[in-house]
């Protein structure tokens, strides 16, 4: 590991899971990139982490978008050597209803967006000879969920995909691991019903919803030097909702 | 100031870690001088930062030779 201040990319990090990951990434040092889909968002980003970092507008959907930002990264703060993929977004519905933008929104947006960013950022790591991608995957990839086919099946991909390039990187020192949420305490699960959530709870042996610092701390463990001998893994953080 | 071949046979023998007389222009990267299919990516990197120009992947594709290497890079400076 060199003694310079290394970048770190992470996506979706307006609010959320990817909020918590951005700020624990800065308190650990690095230098913090977060993107937003907004400008709004972008701003908010610069602002939480002051010195520490900036906010961008990045569309993880949209080739042209990741294509161009990334190269601006390179050229505005040096190559990010850690990346979160962490951008998702959820369009539940059942089978029998879903639509066919439902489908492929959540897996252009969920998985698609791996091979975009993740391409974009490989050579500068394999450069360095040191490199950290950790994609944030959800304990709905492993169990399924109903009203999730489209989420559950991005997500599975997340971490087929984490195992192939842990193989296919490690001879350069890059390390590729998934992080895998239960249910966490965010704008996405406060939005359920009570009822629902109560069902929830009682799957959940700690018998709360996590919390996104909770997420966030494995993903700096992973990035930080002492992760550095894990690779091809999937970390769960969900209170033991789903045991494997 | 150096020649294209000699400079290009300066990066292969660095990112291959091959002796400078393996580097013969008709030797083939991958059965020749064994490197994987990420050296090669690699080495193009090498070859774009060495020469300052873009390889765009269909083009890197087809470089696999020490001659092939020279020749996109005499095309393109």
């Amino acid at each position: 590991m060199s003694e310079e201040r290394k970048v770190a990319l992470v996506t979706g990090a307006t609010r959320g899971i990817g909020r918590a990951i951005a700020e624990q990434l800065a308190d650990a040092g690095l230098f913090v990139v977060g993107t937003a889909t907004s400008e709004k968002g972008a701003t908010t980003i610069a602002e939480y982490l002051g010195e520490r970092g900036t906010g961008v507008v990045m569309d993880v959907a949209d080739d042209g978008s990741v294509a161009d930002t990334v190269k601006h990264i390179n050229e505005a703060h040096g190559a990010p050597l850690v990346l979160v993929n962490n951008a998702g977004i959820t369009r539940d519905n059942i089978m029998l209803r879903m639509k066919a933008d439902e489908w492929s929104d959540v897996i252009n947006t969920n998985l698609n967006s791996l091979y975009r960013v993740s391409k974009a950022c490989l050579k500068g790591m394999t450069k360095a000879r040191w490199g950290r991608v950790i994609n944030i995957s959800s304990v709905v990839g492993t169990m399924g969920n109903a009203g999730q086919a489209n989420y559950a099946a991005a997500k599975g991909g997340v971490e087929g995909f984490t195992r192939a390039l842990a193989r296919e990187l490690g001879s350069r020192n890059i390390t590729v691991n998934a992080v895998a949420p239960g249910f966490i305490q965010t704008d996405m699960t406060d939005g359920l019903p009570e009822a629902q959530r109560e069902t929830l709870l009682a799957g959940i042996p700690l018998g709360r919803l996590g919390a996104p610092a909770e997420v966030a701390s494995a993903v700096a463990w992973l990035a930080s030097d002492g992760g550095g001998y894990v690779t091809g893994t999937t970390v769960h953080v969900n209170g033991g909702m789903f045991t494997g | 100031m150096s020649s294209i071949e000699e400079r290009v046979q300066k990066i292969i023998v660095e990112q291959l870690g091959v002796k400078p007389e393996d580097v013969k222009s008709e030797a083939s990267f991958v059965e020749d001088l064994g490197a994987d299919s990420l050296d090669t990516v690699e080495l193009v990197m090498a070859l774009e930062e060495e020469f300052e120009t873009e390889i765009p992947d269909e083009e890197a594709e087809k470089i696999s030779t020490v001659q092939a290497a020279v020749d996109y890079i005499k095309a393109h400076s």
